[in-house]
Order: structure tokens, then sequence, then C-alpha cells
């Protein structure tokens, strides 16, 4: 999503509506003193339970893993960032890490590799803010695919690490 | 606690009695790859009988043993050209002509109170000497069982090894898509037939491991949302739950040859680690200790040392440690990885999942002969080997097109038997122990 569309879509949820107190994540404000990343956030730049529905970076819930692999790739970190900043946010909120794994190898043994790239995103979400208390992980190994066909294309498609909210 | 504990267990129960519902109606279609030379030609002769058909060709399902084993070549019924079904009747050229060195024949009668008699006689061809005489008494349902023995004690008198035919088999069936499929702990006879629906949920089960005397099986269900190892018993369906951790994994259980003890892989350390529950006590030791996972763990017949799966080297290999815990030593070598071993009753074998590239295929592990590697199995997605209690078999899961199915295969290798559900995914098989007359 673009900043234009993103700005229009937060317009849009504001029309009307005295609780336009929502954070904004493109903020044009001018803060008096920018000093940005120590500082607390303002109340008004904190996530809510609708930005899970509508904010495009929150609902990203999916971590994708190369193969046999448990790091967290490049690509996936603002979805940490972001996730860890609404834990942080809304501190009675919850989340459950889903590992899962392609169909290679045995299933015991994926259950401890879902565990371990469900633990990698528990591990970012906490260095970017989150606290332990709010995340649980469990495994599925290679129980749950979203995807049947024995091909690397698929076996990405599995390979991965499901963000479920279970308190927002 | 002790409530806490008790009253979940009750709650478990009662959710037991709930899913664990009468016998599946399930039959596994059995069909034979692959045959030996070099096996043993012997002939069954269809079983003489008055009376009303029975339920079970007694010939039939001994022949189908035979044929399985790989170390016996039965003769098609089709060339069967005569029906004794005494040893005086027995004309030993026609048998002698046919190239068969042994012959079985065998009588049914009815034994009063619904009970049929089943008596047999096995004979060498070339010797014309009797060697096995022997009477079944068993409801005409329980026909299955008795050829199973009678095939049993055939191969024994003639290869020196106990027969495993009078088994039975545990195996995870999947069925139907996504969130409505069902997941099934099935026992069935070593042959697939007579399926009994042990354990039923909603949610993944996996792992089923015997206890050693057959009347008990330990599994891992996600009913509760996370994994969870329960027991149950077969016969009554009682079942208990002895490792729900509610942090990590709790899986892989494995049972000690005595019975009192069952392995089991649990994280809630951090990462998983091998334990091992006193059953009596449920008191949980931890055996090993390393940043890696450790699953997989199977105990030596002897119940001196434990073999498992661990990832400590960089990818998952099969290492072996003193059952009380110690330092493991790496055993397997062959291959990118191996995991999830089991163990024949003599020590010997050591079955494993050998992973090269894409290709998981099952490898046997000759100790013997130096930790020598073969593999009897095609791949490309093999999983869960399990000997027979007389190493002469194993079974194992593979993947054709989407879904699972179960392969017998003889332990050389050389005959493989396919044992597909009509609908929906296999997978997960154990084969038990000896049963006691």
């Amino acid at each position: 999503m673009n900043k234009t569309a993103r700005v229009a879509l937060v317009a849009l949820l504001c029309i009307g509506a005295a609780a336009c107190s929502k954070k904004q994540e493109v903020k044009p404000q001018p803060q008096p003193e920018p000093q940005p990343t120590t500082q607390p956030a303002p109340e008004s730049n904190k996530y809510t339970p609708a930005d899970l529905d509508t904010d495009a970076c929150l609902r990203q819930r999916v971590v994708y893993f190369d193969f046999d692999k448990t790091e967290i790739k490049p690509e996936f970190q603002q979805i940490m960032a972001c996730h860890a900043k609404y834990l942080q946010d809304r501190p009675e909120s919850h989340v459950r890490l889903e590992g899962n794994t392609d169909e290679r190898g045995t299933r015991e043994y994926n259950l401890g590799l879902g565990e371990r790239r469900g633990n990698a995103v528990s591990d970012a979400l906490q260095a970017n803010g989150g606290s332990a208390s709010q995340i649980e992980v469990i495994s599925y190994g290679k129980e749950k695919p979203v995807c049947r066909e024995h091909n690397e294309d698929c076996w990405s498609k599995n390979r991965r690490v499901e963000i479920v909210y279970t308190a927002k | 606690m002790p409530n806490l504990k008790s009253l979940f267990a009750l709650a478990v129960l009662c959710l037991a009695a709930l899913v664990a519902g009468p016998a599946g109606a399930q039959a596994l279609n059995v069909d034979i790859v692959g045959g030996v030379k070099t096996a043993t030609p012997i002939v069954v002769v269809p079983f003489a009988q008055n009376g009303a058909p029975l339920p079970t060709d007694v010939a039939d399902v001994i022949r189908n043993d035979f044929n399985r084993s790989g170390k016996f070549r039965a003769l098609a019924r089709s060339e069967i050209v005569e029906s004794p079904s005494r040893g005086a009747d027995i004309k030993f050229a026609t048998w002698r002509l046919l190239k068969q060195d042994y012959i079985t024949v065998g009588r049914i009668s009815d034994a009063g109170g619904g009970l049929l008699r089943v008596e047999y006689e096995l004979w060498d061809v070339n010797k014309q000497q009797s060697l096995l005489a022997q009477a079944f008494t068993a409801p005409a349902g329980d026909l299955r069982g008795v050829a199973h023995q009678i095939a049993d004690q055939i191969y024994e008198k003639i290869t020196g090894v106990r027969g495993a035919f009078w088994t039975r088999i545990a195996y995870i069936t999947a069925v139907g898509l996504g969130n409505n499929t069902t997941y099934s702990l099935i026992v069935a006879d070593s042959d697939g037939y007579n399926p009994q629906v042990v354990a039923r949920s909603r949610e993944s089960l996996l792992s089923p491991s015997w206890s050693p005397d057959g009347t008990k099986i330990a599994y891992v269900s996600f009913e509760s949302g996370n994994s969870q190892v329960y027991v149950q018993d077969i016969t009554t369906g009682s079942r208990q739950l002895v490792a729900a951790h509610k942090k990590g994994i709790n899986g892989a259980p494995a049972w000690s040859p005595d019975g009192s003890k069952l392995a089991v892989s649990l994280s809630f350390v951090g990462n998983p680690e091998i334990f091992v529950i006193d059953m009596a006590s449920r008191h949980e030791t931890r055996l090993t200790n390393s940043l890696s996972i450790d699953t997989e763990p199977t105990w030596s017949a002897d119940g001196q040392s434990l073999y498992f799966t661990s990832d400590r080297s960089g990818r998952p290999q099969i290492y072996q440690m003193s059952a009380t815990g110690g330092s493991p030593t790496r055993i397997s070598f062959e291959g990118q990885n191996n995991a999830n071993a089991d163990v024949s009753f003599d020590g010997k074998l050591i079955a494993m999942v050998q992973g090269n590239g894409n290709v998981y295929r099952i490898a046997i592990m000759d100790r013997s002969l130096g930790g020598q590697v073969r593999f009897i199995s095609p791949g490309p997605i093999d999983d869960s080997p399990s000997f027979a209690p007389n190493a002469s078999m194993l079974l194992y899961a593979a993947t054709e097109g989407r879904r699972g199915v179960l392969y017998a295969v003889s332990a050389d290798g050389q005959v493989r038997q396919r044992l597909v559900l009509s609908d929906g995914d296999v997978r997960e098989p154990a084969w038990g122990p000896y049963r006691k007359r």
C-alpha cells in the first residue's frame, strides 16, 4: 500500500468520528524536538485493535523461512517491528506464534524445527519491545500444511510462523 | 495439585469416551510388489470344511502371510491341482513335480457351542515326513487369528525363527481436508485386517508406541491445542495424560522394554530434550542437555541404552546414550541426515529415515557389519520404520500423491506389501509385540 492510499484509508476511517485520536503511521505532524526512537511514542501514536485489520504492516501475520533455517529474513524485520510495537502499545494483547515446517523430515523432528522458528519470531518480537509474557509459541511441525504438493513452491509456503492474536 | 490433576484426568477420560467410537469399518487393501525367486516354495491346500461357508479362507490368509514375508513363495491357488486334507491323502509325486518343498493341509469341523476346530499338518515333500500336526478351537470370527498362528508355527518350524504374523499394528489415519479432518489411532492385524479405532480427534495424532505387553499405546495428541502425551488402554479405552507441560512440545513417547518407563521429548526447558518418565511415580528425569533438537527416543532391547535423533552436529543424526543419561555417541555417519531410529529385538539392526537432498528413504544399519547401511525403501518421502518383533519385516509410511500409505517390507528389502486405506491418509505405523495365547 502506498503512502497516499494509506493516508486516504486513515482519513476514511476517521470521517465524522470524534475518536480520530488513533495512531497515524505516516504522522506528518511537526514535533517540537525530533528525538525519535528513545522517546516514548505520544498517546496518539499508539496502535489500537482496529489497526490489526487496517494497518498494512500489522495485517501481515505470516513469516516465511528458508529450508532448514530458523533465521528471520530481512524482508520480515518490518513486520517484527510493527507487531512488537503493537504488543508494547497494548500490554493486554497476546499472541500465539504457530511454527510450521515443510513435509521433508520426520514428524517429531519437524515439531522441534517448527518450535525453533516460533522461538525465532518470539525473540525478534521481544528484541523489538514485546514482552515474553505476551507471547506463546506452539509448534505444529508438518501437521498443518497450507499447500500439499511435493515441490519447493509448496514447501516454501509451509515453512512459516503464523502470528495469531489471542487477545487484542 | 493432585486434586486438580485427577480432575483433569477424569475430564480427559470422559472426552476419551466421547471420541473413541466403535470399530472402524475401513478395510486395508493388500498389494504385494516385488518377490524373491530364492524363497522357499510351499503349498497351502485349501482347508476341507463341511457345512455353511466360513467368513475366512484360512489357507488364503496363510498363503498371504508367507508371500509377504519374503522367506516363502506360496503356490497360487489356481495351481493347486489336488485337495488333500490330511497327511495320508497327500500324493507327494504331484507336489514334487510342482517343485514344492513343503505342503500344508488342514480341515475345519464344528466343535459345538459355536466353536470351530481347525486342524492342520505340515509335511516335507521330499522326505515325505510329517513336521507339524496341531489343532485350534476358536469362534468363526477368530479364524484369521487362527490362520496367523498356523502361519507362525510353520514359519518357525522351517526357518527356526519365531513367526510374527499373529501380531497387531497401530497407525494413524487422517480423513477429510483442512478443518474437517478427523484423525484416528487404529489398531489392526499385522496384515491390515480387522481395523479398530482406539482414539479419534479433530486435531493431529502422532507417534503411537506399544507397551511391551501389548495392552496400551502411548501417543501424542494435539486435541488440547498443544501436543500432549497420552497412554491409552486399547481394550477398555481408558486413558491417562502423562506429559502435558503447558509450554513447549510434549512428544515422541517410547516404552521401555520392561514397561516401567516412557522416554519422551519435552521442550518446556527451552528446546526439545530427552526425558524418561517413571510410570509408577510419574517422575521425570532429564537425560540430555544441549541447545539442539533431541527427540525420537527409542530403547535398546535390553533397556540399557536409548537411541535418539539430535541435530547437535548441525543436521539430524542418530545418537546412542546410556538409559540413565551421560554423554551420547553419534552412530549415523552416512547420508546428509538420519532420524527416527527403530532397533531390532536383538540390537543388531537399526532402521532409520535417511535424507539425501529431497529424498527420504528407510535405511537399515547392520551394527554387526560395522555400521554398514542399506536402503529398503525407494522414497521419496518415507518415514517411521518399525520392526516386527522378530525383525523379519518392517512397517514404514510412504507418500503417494497426496496420501500417505503404509508398506510392510521384508528386512532384506526384497518384498513390499502396500496397505492402502480406501479414503484418507495413513501414517505413523508401529508394529506391536508378540501376543500371548
